[in-house]
Formats: C-alpha cells, structure tokens, sequence
C-alpha cells in the first residue's frame, strides 16, 4: 500500500473509533464526568478541607492531577478493549483481515482511539474540576506529553487483552483486579511520604505512581517521584506493551484460525 | 496460463490435531466461475479461509494473481472480495458506513469510496437502505450488503462462501443474474454452495472436495459426462395405478404419481414413447429429474466415505 493509502486506512479506523464512542456518548463521556464530580464535592470538598495541606497544597488542588489521569487510564483502557472484543465477538474483525491493511496501521488506528476517547475525558474532567478549585499549569509540556503517553499505554493494554479475551468475563477481570486498584495505590489520593518505609517501596513498583506524579509534576510542580524517570518508565512500558500486541497480531492470536 | 488462484500442496492441521486440508492442489483460471463443493467439513470454508487470510495454514503455498500469500500478502489480498458465509458485519452500523469503511481499510478516499459504494449498492438494490442500520435489513439484503461490501475495492478475484444460503428463489435468481454480470465483465468467481443447481446453473468448472482431498477438479461438461444414466419424469394423461410395462427400462412412480424413467445415456427415448403408446398411454408432459450434478456429487461422495481408507481419486 502507499504512504497515502495506509494513511487512509489509519483515518478509517479512528474515524470509526471516534464515531462509535460519541454515537453511545452516554455510556462513555457522561459517567466519567459524573463520577469525577462525586470525587471532587466528597473527597475534595467535604472529607477534604477537614484534611489540609498535602504536598504544599489544598488537598483538592492534590488531587486533581491524580483524578484526571485516573479517568484517561480507564476510559483509553475501555475503548479499545470493549471496541475491540465487539469486532472480535461479532467477527467484524474479519473485515480488517481480509483488508491489505499492516497490522502496525491496525494497531495504531486503536491506540489512537482509545486515546481520543482518554484525552477527551482528560479535557471534560479537567473542565469540571475548574468548578471546584484553581489550577495553574507549572509545565504545560510535560503534563501534554505524559498525559498523551498514558493514555497510549493503556489503550495498548486494553488491545492485549481484547486480543487475548475470548469471552466478555475476561475484558472486565483487568480492570476490575488489577488496573482500579493500582489507580487508587498509585498515589492518586496520597502522598507516598506518608506510607512507612516498607509500603513506600512497594509503591514504587506500581507504574501508574509514576504517571501520576508526572502528572501532578506538570500541573503543581511537585512529585513523589523523579518526573523524568516516570517519562521513561512510560516509554519503556510503551514499546514492551507495542511488540508484545504486534506479536499477538502477527500470530492471529484469538482472530485467526 | 495465467491463474486467478493457484494452491499447491495445503495442508491445515488444527490444534487439536484435526487434518482439515491433506495436501490441496487447486488452479483457478482467470476469467472462471468455479464452484468448490463439498460436504459438510470437508474443507470447503478453511480453504477459503485460507485464501482470505482469515485461516493460518500449516503448509503449502497460495498465490492470487500470483502474489504470493507469504512474501506479497499486500497484494494478494488488493486483488481479493471476500463474501462470507456468516453475517460479520457491525450490527449497528448504517449500510453505507460499513461499505465505504471497508472501502477505507484498502486505502480508498471517502470520496471515490462514496462513489463505488453507491454503484454497488444500487446495482444490489440497497441504495434506498443506505441510512439504515444494517440489523434491520432482512437476511436477503444482509447477503447482499455483505457482496457490495466485497465488492467497494474492485477485486478481480471474487470469493463466494454459501451466498445464497437462505435467501428466496426469486432473490437467488437475482444474485445469480448479478454474478453472471460481473463474471462477464472479468471478474474471476469462486464460491461454495449446497444448492448444486447454482453450480450447475452459474460454474463453468468445479472441484470436489471431501475430507480435506480434492476428489475432482475438472469442467462442469466433462463432470456431466460422467453420469451413465439420466431420469426423465413423465406426466402421464388420465393418472395409472399400475407401472406401465417398459422393457428395457428401469421405472417408477414418484411421489406425486409421475412416472420415473431410467435412460441409459446415449439410448434415446423413442423406444419409451413407442411402448407407451402400444399400451394407449398418452404423455402430457416430460421434464428431467433435477438435478444432475447433485446426482453426480452425491455418487462421488458417497464412494468416497466407503472407501475412505483408500485413495479416493481411484474410486471415481
């Protein structure tokens, strides 16, 4: 295929991502923004203030960054991986397939879904935490580039695992056991000086602590952990997470016979 | 000669040790309506799903328009429309999006996608459906989206798996006449069907398969040829009780009450008529036993499974 044609079938399939999570917008744009305000007004507003400072800030301004990236992580996750297993399920992947198409387009066109679906999410709850407290951006730069590396890391693992699926059981035991609970241990609502030693350690294998800090590094300028190692470490997670979803498309792992 | 598809020595062995495909060997010229028949599980769909890049094959080698699958898959599948057996398309989908997407997926731009799309869908009669969500067509347009959709690129290797499974005969006609249509204009057909009255209607030549091994590969005529004895049904005036007596003739009454004339090929049917009319049996109508391939491919089968420890291709 030419440059020109693999960069129409690229625009196909994120078009078509895009079209199908503003078409059902009620069961992918409104929750997220509904359950981030249920955040904001009980755990900033009302547990909050009786909380103080942490870090050298409210503890609302604390945690926003966290709750923003919370929401990109889910929502690029849940793209891709409930878009996906659809096609798989309902065989429409069969229409890729059959389709010249390389399986690195393929690849790109999900990631580059999920990642709309995340980054739009970013921006609504980014909007509706102006409604509770102030924010300045202390490096713009590196919120925009940890934020769009994140939401490009989960929406990979959500292709893994809508590859590796093969019954809707399994789409939801990821998010449910292991993403949600590294999220909230992942320093989205604390501090990690605040664990003892042993925990701080064990949080230091957790990878969304470094996004978040790399995050809340961008917004507030501070961060529990160095936020060019969490830049790295997102990277390095990137291309592991790449090779191993090119793999399983090179392989037909769960769509080919 | 060039080929359209050319398969050498494919063999499929699924995980659980399943022999789907022992070794194929098919050619398809340029230009054909072929026909692929077969039992179910013989290996009908797992060879064109090989083929189609839906099925990995274990061993062997498959060219389209002598693109190799392994090294120019790119294309090999430009040159291929793939018309499944199952419905896969998006359920919630309008019909024109499916089209024009899949359009998108071999590189097309929207606006040339949009033109092709609506020459197919009109052609098909689905133009008036192409704002409607594709689950609300009924199963005869659901067949047809899913050819217009194969067909948005422009492959000059068509690729048909059970098309008209479950559609009504005046719909099926339809297809056929629309296939025909594109046959005629250079696109080489290959499908697979249980009704062997559209094999026998639409293929100029057809391969058997059975238990994963080509049991024939031939022309349609030559095929034809093979059968000894042809069925005529005969209306006889007035309605009989009793068999007519017919020397040299094995006969019966069917269900309905015709008589049943066994023909040994190339004996003629004047001698039947002479005897019917010493015994003052009229005639009022004669029509063949339909059909003669379904005849042929059932024979062949059949030997096949009775002697299926042996070479297959000895017993035909």
């Amino acid at each position: 295929m030419t440059p020109h044609a693999l960069w129409t079938a690229f625009y196909t399939i994120l078009s078509r991502e895009i079209r199908r999570f503003t078409r059902i917008w009620a069961q992918t744009l409104l929750p997220p923004a509904v359950t981030m305000t249920l955040y904001f007004v009980i755990f900033g507003n009302l547990i909050g203030s009786r909380i103080g400072q942490m870090g050298g800030f409210d503890y609302m301004q604390f945690i926003v960054p966290g709750l923003i990236m919370m929401a990109v992580i889910t929502s690029s996750y849940a793209n891709v991986v409930s878009s996906f297993f659809s096609m798989k399920f309902q065989h429409n992947i069969e229409e890729l397939l059959v389709s010249p198409v390389p399986n690195w387009v393929i690849l790109t066109g999900y990631v580059c879904g999920g990642m709309a679906r995340g980054l739009g999410i970013g921006v609504i709850v980014t909007l509706v935490s102006l409604a509770f407290t102030h924010l300045e951006f202390h490096n713009i730069l590196m919120v925009v580039i940890t934020v769009i590396l994140t939401s490009a890391l989960f929406a990979l693992g959500g292709f893994i695992n809508a590859m590796l699926a093969t019954k809707f059981d399994d789409i939801s035991i990821v998010p449910t056991f292991i993403l949600t609970p590294l999220t909230y241990l992942g320093g989205v609502f604390y501090s990690i000086d605040l664990l003892p030693d042993f925990w701080r350690g064990v949080s230091m294998i957790n990878p969304i602590l470094y996004m978040v800090n790399g995050f809340r590094y961008g917004i507030l300028g501070v961060s529990d952990v160095n936020p060019f190692v969490s830049l790295g470490m997102i990277l390095l997670f990137i291309v592991v997470l790449a090779a191993v979803a090119l793999n399983l498309l090179r392989r037909g792992k769960g769509i080919r016979n | 000669m060039a080929y359209a598809l050319e398969i050498q020595g494919l063999t499929k062995t699924y995980g659980d040790g399943f022999q789907a495909l022992k070794g194929i060997d098919l050619k398809v010229a340029k230009g054909d309506f072929f026909a692929l028949l077969g039992p179910n599980g013989a290996g009908k769909s797992t060879t064109l799903g090989v083929v189609s890049s839906l099925v990995n094959k274990s061993a062997g080698q498959v060219r389209v328009f002598g693109h190799d699958l392994d090294t120019e898959l790119s294309a090999a599948k430009l040159n291929l429309g793939v018309v499944p057996q199952e419905f896969n398309f998006n359920q919630f989908e309008k019909v024109l999006d499916i089209v024009t997407t899949q359009a998108g997926y071999y590189g097309i731009p929207l606006k040339q996608a949009l033109i092709s799309a609506e020459k197919y869908l009109k052609q098909l009669g689905l133009w008036d459906k192409r704002n409607t969500p594709s689950r609300t067509l009924s199963g005869g347009m659901k067949r047809r989206l899913m050819i217009a959709r194969a067909l948005v690129h422009e492959p000059r290797l068509l690729i048909l798996d059970e098309p008209t499974a479950g559609v009504d005969i005046e719909l099926r006609r339809s297809m056929w006449t629309f296939l025909q249509e594109m046959n005629r204009n250079g696109t080489t057909i290959i499908l697979t069907t249980h009704y062997l009255e559209e094999a026998e209607a639409l293929c100029r030549n057809i391969a058997i398969i059975d238990h994963g091994q080509i049991l024939r590969n031939t022309s349609k005529r030559e095929l034809l040829q093979q059968l000894s004895v042809e069925t005529f049904v005969l209306d006889l005036a007035g309605g009989h009780q009793q068999l007519p007596q017919l020397d040299g003739y094995v006969r019966r009454f069917d269900k309905d009450g015709a008589l049943e004339v066994d023909v040994q090929k190339g004996s003629g049917l004047n001698q039947v008529f002479v005897q019917l009319q010493q015994q003052g049996i009229e005639v009022d109508s004669m029509r063949t036993k339909a059909n003669r391939l379904e005849e042929l491919f059932v024979r062949m089968v059949e030997a096949n499974a009775d002697n299926s420890d042996n070479d297959p291709k000895a017993q035909l």
